[in-house]
């Protein structure tokens, strides 16, 4: 750490003003707070500044992704080996999926960051790490054959349009993961869903559809074991398949006090009751699914832990989150059943609450608004 | 009358011309004034519609405005909106039978949208903000004008959605085959209306950085 200090120090001057470098300050200061705490003292009045700041606060997030990343890219080698009818050893998946999924984050990472640090020395401001959290979100939320050059495309457009506009990190409306998700799945819908890209280099004799694709055309009986959609035995997303993957991530960031458990829960409540309420009405095979499935299947779960809870697109106050989360789960379960063109509810609805939220706050602080003053007017009567 | 002619300025003076060039870009009718922003999304995904869609607002705009500035001081000022709209939809009228006439195919893709001229805020707005106060040869550049800013957006958000979203400009493929069998694949986005409201933001974004007059003291 002593060197890595020293070597900071030592180069610190050419990226200050008027320093040799001082066009890449940005970058400098982002690798900077990257491995040391700032430095920064507030030195009038009274103020607690808390040591997790906004960088810690991401790698946390991050660090809740990497059991679902593990295993997304295991079973991207598992289902690859398994549609051409082969069974290698573990390390051999692993391997492939690794090479699958590497270059995937490395083109988020790049792309997403570098249009990041140039925003940032435009704007003359520090590079935001809201951005660690989404670059490492769209991997996870894509097929794993998904084009390089689309996910670079769908990156940038995420960044720039889904953020930078608004003004960076913890300005933006929808969630920036989700839009680059959104952007591909309408612009290249050949690529982003169907039966065919579920698969890294699947045999075209092999059946590829995903779960909710099963579903979707009626084909219940070719639906997994609930026990395989649980553990995540299924093609899908590279990082949505395992439930049990997500929920451990879900656990530490729920321990950390990250994400909100609120939201969370109410998700999967909405879900719940939606698929409840199908049950009852049961008007078609769909309806009559348990309703428990929807919650491990797709990227339920995933959009629940990981895409609900980003506490910049959520509704803000406390009771709106009931309304928010619980929506989220209805619309995806909703969309699921009845929309026949989209096999996943999950990405839009979560994209039209992300819009809706901050009416949702608005209602709710009037409300409040309205009855503390009924009772001020019942105090003031007596 | 006697007055005006006294003064009489000639036709291309820098203050009538300045009627054309304003709305090019200071006071653009899209970008600055954001009216038309309709039809902009909806007839812009391939360029042929979109430069018939400008013509037509062209003519029937510098139209109407000449024959509502010959009658501006008959009409009683609380049916203007009334005439005008009859004026306007005279003129639409007109339009849309010449392009059933000579350009068919465009005409069926336009479908209602040659129809809803007659709603095309910038039409009335000009009307009633132009027209009914000036006399028909500024009335007819400031028509011209704006339907010129008018078109220039829309050609420029119809170009952009036609390349990434067909590969081709005015139905000639421009996108060499090469490309598609190398991997590449048209943007869908491009062809559905989000994405010319985005498109339209980002050249309001351009014409911001370049212009800045433009931009709002806080």
């Amino acid at each position: 750490m002593k060197v890595l200090r020293d070597l900071l120090d030592k180069q610190k001057p050419h990226f200050e003003k008027g320093g040799k470098y001082e066009k890449f300050h940005a970058m400098f200061d982002a690798m900077e707070t990257l491995f040391f705490v700032p430095a920064k003292v507030t030195e009038k009045g009274a103020h607690i500044r808390d040591a997790i700041d906004m960088k810690r606060t991401m790698i946390v997030v991050v660090i809740a992704l990497i059991p679902a990343l593990l295993f997304g890219i295991w079973n991207v080698g598992y289902q690859h080996f398994l549609s051409v009818g082969e069974s290698p050893d573990f390390w051999t998946m692993f391997w492939y999926g690794f090479l699958k999924v590497l270059p995937l984050l490395i083109v988020s990472y790049g792309v997403g960051l570098g249009l990041e640090i140039i925003f940032a020395q435009i704007r003359g401001h520090e590079v935001n790490e809201g951005f660690f959290v989404s670059a490492m979100l769209i991997p996870l939320i894509v097929p794993p054959d998904v084009p390089l050059w689309q996910l670079a495309l769908a990156v940038a457009f995420a960044v720039v349009f889904g953020k930078e506009v608004f003004g960076g990190t913890g300005m933006n409306i929808v969630n920036p993961a989700l839009l680059a998700r959104a952007f591909l799945f309408f612009a290249y819908p050949a690529d982003m869903s169907g039966d065919k890209v579920w698969i890294a280099e699947k045999l075209d004799s092999f059946s590829g559809a995903t779960p909710l694709g099963n579903a979707l055309v009626g084909n219940f009986k070719d639906l997994p074991s609930a026990y395989d959609m649980f553990m995540g035995f299924i093609p899908g997303s590279i990082g949505e398949t395992s439930t049990l993957m997500i929920l451990i991530g879900g656990a530490l960031l729920l321990i950390t006090g990250i994400a909100n458990w609120r939201v969370m829960f109410t998700v999967f409540a909405g879900g719940l009751v939606m698929g409840y309420l199908f049950n009852l009405w049961g008007a078609n095979d769909y309806m009559n699914l348990p309703a428990w499935n929807h919650l491990i299947m797709g990227g339920f779960a995933f959009g629940a832990v990981y895409m609900a809870t980003d506490p910049v697109t959520a509704t803000q106050t406390t009771r709106g989150m009931y309304y928010y989360g619980f929506l989220i789960g209805m619309i995806a379960v909703m969309i699921r059943v009845f929309n026949p063109a989209y096999p996943e509810g999950m990405m839009l609805a979560i994209l039209l609450m992300n819009v809706f939220a901050p009416l949702i706050d608005h209602y709710v602080i009037e409300a409040n608004i309205k009855k503390r003053l009924k009772r001020l007017k019942a105090v003031s009567a007596n | 009358m006697s007055t005006e002619n006294k003064a009489k300025e000639p036709l291309f003076s820098t203050k009538n011309l300045k009627l054309i060039t304003k709305q090019l870009n200071l006071s653009n009718p899209i970008t600055v004034q954001v009216l038309g922003i309709c039809s902009a999304l909806a007839v812009t995904a391939k360029l042929m519609p979109a430069i018939v869609m400008s013509i037509s607002v062209l003519v029937v705009l510098a139209a109407s405005n000449v024959v509502i500035a010959l009658l501006r001081k008959g009409i009683p000022p609380r049916i203007r909106i009334i005439v005008q709209l009859v004026v306007i939809a005279t003129m639409v009228i007109l339009v849309d039978q010449v392009l059933k006439a000579f350009v068919y195919d465009v005409s069926k893709q336009l479908s209602v949208f040659v129809g809803l001229i007659i709603t095309n805020c910038i039409i009335m707005g000009r009307l009633e903000a132009f027209a009914m106060s000036n006399k028909p040869w500024p009335a007819f550049l400031d028509g011209i004008g704006n339907a010129l800013g008018y078109g220039v957006i829309l050609v420029m958000i119809a170009f952009l959605r036609e390349l990434f979203g067909s590969g081709t400009l005015l139905d000639f493929r421009i996108i060499p085959q090469g490309f598609y069998d190398f991997g590449y694949v048209n943007n869908g986005l491009m062809i559905l209306p989000p994405m010319a409201l985005i498109t339209v933001g980002v050249i309001i974004w351009v014409q911001r950085y370049y212009t800045r007059e433009l931009i709002e003291e806080n």
